[in-house]
C-alpha cells in the first residue's frame, strides 16, 4: 500500500498525456470523457487531493465523487511521460483510503463496503445462493487440479452467469480437473482494495488464502480479471503462493492442444480488451488466439485496443456503484459505438464487468439484434455445437 | 451568484458548468508560478451560440470570462485574475472542414492538437500542421491566440502566421468573422488583400474576444523524416551556424538545447536539425546542404555531428515532444515554468549564458532551448527552470530567476512571449507610449465594459 502518497502525489504537472491514448484521437479516460470538466481527470484528482491534504479545500462530497468516479483503468499510468507514472493508480487508492479512515466516501461507495462485509459480495445477495447458477457443477475437492474461481458477477448477475456456465462447460469438455467453492467462494476483494477499504480488503485476502490453503488448492482459475489481477498481484503480499490464470490463457492452452475443437462460425468479431487483463497484467494476445482458432471467424480490432483499450466504465466497483452515470457519453456506450463501427457483429469480452456494462449499452445504443454482446467462453461454447458449413 | 449559475447551466445544461469549490480551485491555477486566484464559475459551451449568450451575460452581470483551452501556457494566462467565469472551450472539438487543394482546415475552438494530428494522419496523409512540442492536449486555438511555434514554424514562421481565419465572439456579444470567411465559404486568407483584422485578437490573450473557429493552414507531409545534431561548447558560435544552416533552405525545424543534467550535456549546445523528403535521394541531397554549410565549423574541431542513439532519436522526432514534460519532474517536484522571449539571433549567446547564471544565482535547474523562427529572423529562446511544487522556497526562486530574465531580455530589446501579467508589464513600461495608447483605445473599443480576461494587457 502506497500510503506514502502524500510526499508524492504534487508532482503531477497536469500535462494531460494521461487523458488520450497513444494517437490522440479522442479521451481515454473514461471519468474525463463522460464529465469533461479537467477536475475529472488524472491530474484533476490528484491536485484536488494535494489541496485537500494542505488544506486549501475543505473534504465535500463533489470531491469524493471526482475521486471514485476514477475506473482504476490504468489508461493515465499507460500514457503518463513521467518517472511516477506506475504509481498513480497506487496514490489514488491511497488518497481513498484516508477518506475511508476518515468515514468520508460516497453513499454508494459505503454501501459497497457495507454488503461485501455483511454478505460476502456486493449485492447484498444471500450467500448460500452463490452457487444457483452451478447446475451441479462439482465442488472442489482436494485433488482437483484447479479452483474454478467465480468471483461475485459470475456468480449472481445473470448475464455473467452465463459466462460461467460456458467457461464451466469448455472445462468439462476437455477434461480438465477443476471444482467450485460454491456458497463457500468469498468477494475477492479487487474492487475493495481500489476503493480504498484496506482493512475489509485483508480480511478478505486472508480469509481467501486460508480457505485455498486448507483445501490444498494450487491452482486458480479466474473467470473474472479484476479477481486474477488481485489474486495474482496482491494476494502474495499476504503470503499467497498459488498458480493464477485467467480462463482465457486456459482456454488458448486447451484450444491449441485440441483439447476443444470450435467448428465453423462465420462471425465478424471485434475483441475489447479489459484494463485488468490488458493494462494490469499484458494479456492481450492470449484471447484474441482463442477466437482465431475457430474457423470462419474473421476478428477485426477497434481502433482502441490493447493497451489503448477504452474502459467500459465498470472498474472500481463502478459496474454497480455506476458513479460514472448513464447517458451517450458513458464510457460504455461510447465504446460500444467504437465496436459497431467497426462493421463487427459481435463484440466479445473476457470480464464479466465488461459484460454487464456492455450488455446496458447495447440496449442504450439500440444496437439490440444488431451487436451481439458475449464473452470468449460464449463464443467458443457455442461453436462447438455449430454446424460445419 | 447562484443565479449566474443558473443562467449559465440555462445556456449550457446542467452538466457543463460549476461553481463547486473543486472546480473554482483547479481552474484557478495552471502548472506554473503564477499566484492562483479562484474562478467563481466553469462553464463549457459547446456551440458558438452558446459562448455567445455567455459573453452577453457576463455584459450584464459585469462579470470576467476568460477563455480557456488546456492552459498549458504556464504563465498564468488562463489564471481568473479577477475572478468570474473561466469557459473551457474543449467541449467545441469539432473539425469542421478540411479544404486539401488550398491547404486549411477549420476547427472549433477547443479542437486538440492531438486530435487535429490524428485527424489528418488518417485522412489526409499528404498533410500536416505545425504541432507544438506542448502536450497534446493544447488547443489550436490558444496555441495561435498566444503566438505558438510549431515543428514548422522554422519554415512557415509563428504559428499564428498560419491562420486563415477567425470566428470570434466579442466581448458584446456580436459574432465576427476574419478574412475571406467573412466574404465567402472559404477560408483562404486571415486578411490579404482586405485589412488583417486577426491582428485584433492574436497575441491578446483572450483580453479582446472569444474565438469560436480558428481556419489553420496545412502543409505537405514529407514521406520521410530524419534528424541530425551538431553540438558545439561555443555558444557565440550559434547564431552563424544558424545562419549558415539557414541559408540552405532545406531545413524543416531547428531547435536549439542546453541543459545541464544530465550532466555529460552541460557546457555544449546541441543544434536538432530536423529533415523532412519525398526520397531517399531528396534526404541526402539535404543532408549534404546542411553537412556542406557547416563544413568550416566541423574542421575547425569547434562543432561536431553527434551520434544520436534509437531512444534519443525517437524522444527528438516525437511531435510533440512527449519527453519534454518530464523536465518538470527533473526536482521531483512537477513543476517548470519558461520565460520564452523572442530575440534577435544575434541575442543568443548572452542569453545561453544568463540563463546559466540565473540558474546559478537562484539555485534552481535550468534548462536553455530555443527554437528558430521563419528561417531565421528570430528565434525563441526559453529560460526554463524547474521546481518543487511542494518546495515553497525553490519556486519562490525560481520565480526570481523568471522575472530577472524577463528584466535582461527585454533591456536587451527582445519581446516576451505569452507573457504573465509581470511580463506584461515589463514589456509595458518599455513600450512607445503612443503603441500603448493605441493597445488601450483597441482593448476600449473592443470591450467596453472590461469583462474580458481581465489583468492582462491591462494599460494603466
Amino acid at each position: 500500500m502506497a500510503q506514502d502518497y502524500a510526499g508524492q502525489i504534487h508532482r503531477c504537472f497536469r500535462c494531460g498525456y494521461c487523458k488520450f491514448p497513444n494517437d490522440y484521437s479522442s479521451f481515454n479516460c473514461p471519468a474525463y470523457r463522460r464529465f469533461r470538466f479537467d477536475t475529472y481527470s488524472t491530474s484533476g484528482r490528484l491536485w484536488l487531493t494535494y489541496a485537500w491534504l494542505k488544506g486549501e479545500i475543505d473534504w465535500s462530497e463533489h470531491l469524493a465523487e471526482i475521486l471514485y468516479t476514477c475506473t482504476m483503468c490504468k489508461n493515465c499510468t499507460e500514457h503518463c511521460p513521467m518517472k511516477f507514472a506506475a504509481d498513480i493508480v497506487d496514490w489514488i487508492v491511497g488518497a481513498r483510503s484516508d477518506m475511508v479512515e476518515k468515514g468520508k466516501i460516497p453513499p454508494r461507495v459505503a454501501h459497497f463496503f457495507e454488503a461485501v462485509y455483511g454478505y460476502g459480495n456486493p449485492y447484498k445477495l444471500l450467500r448460500d445462493d452463490r452457487a444457483a447458477w452451478a447446475n451441479g457443477t462439482k465442488i472442489y475437492a482436494p485433488g482437483d487440479e484447479y479452483l474454478l474461481y467465480v468471483g461475485c458477477l459470475g456468480s449472481y448477475d445473470e448475464n455473467a452467469q452465463k459466462m460461467a456456465r460456458s467457461v464451466v462447460e469448455l472445462l468439462n469438455t476437455a477434461g480438465v480437473s477443476f471444482g467450485i467453492l460454491g456458497s463457500d467462494e468469498e468477494c475477492c476483494g479487487n474492487e475493495v482494495y481500489l476503493l480504498g477499504e484496506m482493512g475489509l480488503f485483508q480480511t478478505l485476502a486472508e480469509k481467501n488464502i486460508k480457505k485455498f490453503r486448507e483445501l490444498g488448492i494450487k491452482k486458480i482459475i479466474t473467470i473474472c480479471p479484476h479477481g486474477y489481477n488481485v489474486l495474482k498481484n496482491r494476494y502474495p503480499a499476504l503470503g499467497a503462493d498459488f498458480e493464477i490464470y485467467h480462463y482465457t490463457q486456459l482456454l488458448n492452452d486447451l484450444v491449441q492442444k485440441k483439447k476443444i475443437k470450435p467448428l465453423r462460425r462465420n462471425d465478424k468479431v471485434t475483441y475489447h480488451d479489459p484494463c485488468f487483463l490488458g493494462r494490469y497484467n499484458n494479456l492481450y494476445e492470449e484471447p484474441r488466439q482463442v477466437l482465431q482458432y475457430i474457423p470462419g471467424l474473421t476478428l477485426v480490432e477497434m481502433e482502441k485496443n490493447r493497451a489503448d483499450s477504452f474502459c467500459c466504465g465498470g472498474g472500481s466497483g463502478n459496474f454497480i456503484m455506476d458513479l460514472l452515470a448513464g447517458g451517450k457519453e458513458s464510457p460504455a456506450r461510447v465504446r460500444v459505438r467504437e465496436a459497431y463501427a467497426t462493421g463487427a457483429d459481435t463484440l466479445a469480452v473476457a470480464c464479466p464487468s465488461c459484460l454487464v456494462m456492455f450488455t446496458d449499452a447495447v440496449k442504450g445504443e439500440e444496437l439490440d439484434g444488431k451487436l451481439a454482446v458475449k464473452d470468449i467462453g460464449q463464443i467458443v461454447t457455442e461453436s462447438l455445437s455449430a454446424k460445419k458449413d | 451568484m447562484s443565479d449566474i449559475l443558473e443562467a449559465l447551466e440555462k445556456i449550457v445544461g446542467k452538466d457543463w458548468a460549476s461553481n463547486h469549490q473543486e472546480e473554482r480551485y483547479f481552474y484557478g491555477r495552471d502548472p506554473g508560478l503564477m499566484t492562483p486566484h479562484e474562478a467563481d464559475y466553469v462553464v463549457m459551451p459547446a456551440t458558438t451560440d452558446e459562448v455567445q449568450q455567455i459573453v452577453k451575460l457576463a455584459n450584464k452581470e459585469k462579470v470576467a470570462i476568460v477563455p480557456k483551452g488546456a492552459g498549458l501556457a504556464l504563465t498564468g494566462l488562463v489564471v481568473p485574475l479577477k475572478g468570474g467565469i473561466v469557459m473551457d472551450t474543449k467541449r467545441m472539438d469539432r473539425i469542421l472542414e478540411v479544404n486539401e487543394k488550398a491547404r486549411y482546415a477549420v476547427v472549433e475552438a477547443g479542437v486538440t492538437q492531438g486530435a487535429l494530428r490524428d485527424y489528418l494522419n488518417k485522412h489526409h496523409p499528404d498533410l500536416r500542421h505545425s504541432v507544438p512540442e506542448a502536450p497534446p492536449i493544447t488547443t489550436i486555438a490558444a496555441n495561435v491566440v498566444i503566438h505558438g511555434q510549431g515543428r514548422l514554424t522554422n519554415q512557415y514562421g509563428f504559428n499564428s502566421d498560419m491562420v486563415n481565419g477567425l470566428e470570434v465572439v466579442l466581448p458584446t456579444g456580436d459574432i465576427c468573422k476574419i478574412g475571406s470567411c467573412s466574404i465567402g465559404p472559404y477560408w483562404f486568407s486571415k486578411g490579404a488583400p482586405l485589412p488583417d483584422l486577426s491582428g485584433l485578437f492574436l497575441g491578446w490573450l483572450g483580453t479582446t474576444g472569444v474565438i469560436t473557429k480558428v481556419g489553420l493552414k496545412l502543409y505537405p507531409k514529407k514521406k520521410i523524416k530524419d534528424l541530425e545534431i551538431l553540438v558545439t561548447d561555443k555558444e557565440d558560435l550559434v547564431p552563424d551556424i544558424i545562419y549558415k544552416l539557414t541559408h540552405t533552405e532545406m531545413i524543416e525545424d531547428l531547435a536549439i538545447w542546453a541543459q545541464e543534467r544530465p550532466l555529460m550535456f552541460r557546457g555544449n549546445y546541441h543544434i536538432n536539425i530536423f529533415l523532412t523528403a519525398d526520397s531517399e535521394g531528396e534526404l541526402e541531397m539535404k543532408r549534404k546542404m546542411v553537412y556542406d554549410s557547416v563544413q568550416e565549423y566541423v574542421d575547425s574541431k569547434d562543432a561536431g555531428f553527434m551520434t544520436i542513439n534509437l531512444d534519443m532519436r525517437r524522444d527528438f522526432m516525437d511531435n510533440p515532444q512527449k519527453s519534454m514534460t518530464a523536465f518538470a519532474d527533473v526536482r521531483r517536484g512537477g513543476g517548470f515554468e519558461y520565460a520564452g522571449p523572442i530575440i534577435p539571433l544575434e541575442l543568443y549567446p548572452e542569453c545561453a549564458r544568463k540563463v546559466a547564471e540565473l540558474a546559478i544565482k537562484h539555485r534552481v535547474v535550468y534548462g536553455g532551448s530555443g527554437r528558430v523562427i521563419h528561417g531565421g529572423h528570430c528565434m525563441m529562446f526559453s529560460f526554463a527552470y524547474t521546481f518543487n511544487r511542494a518546495d515553497l522556497d525553490e519556486m519562490g526562486r525560481a520565480r526570481a530567476a523568471l522575472h530577472e530574465a524577463a528584466e535582461f531580455v527585454a533591456d536587451k530589446g527582445g519581446l516576451l512571449w505569452k507573457p504573465n501579467v509581470d511580463e506584461q508589464k515589463i514589456m509595458m513600461e518599455r513600450m512607445d507610449p503612443n503603441t500603448l495608447k493605441l493597445m488601450a483605445d483597441v482593448k476600449k473599443l473592443l470591450d467596453p465594459n472590461g469583462i474580458m480576461n481581465p489583468g492582462n494587457w491591462e494599460v494603466r
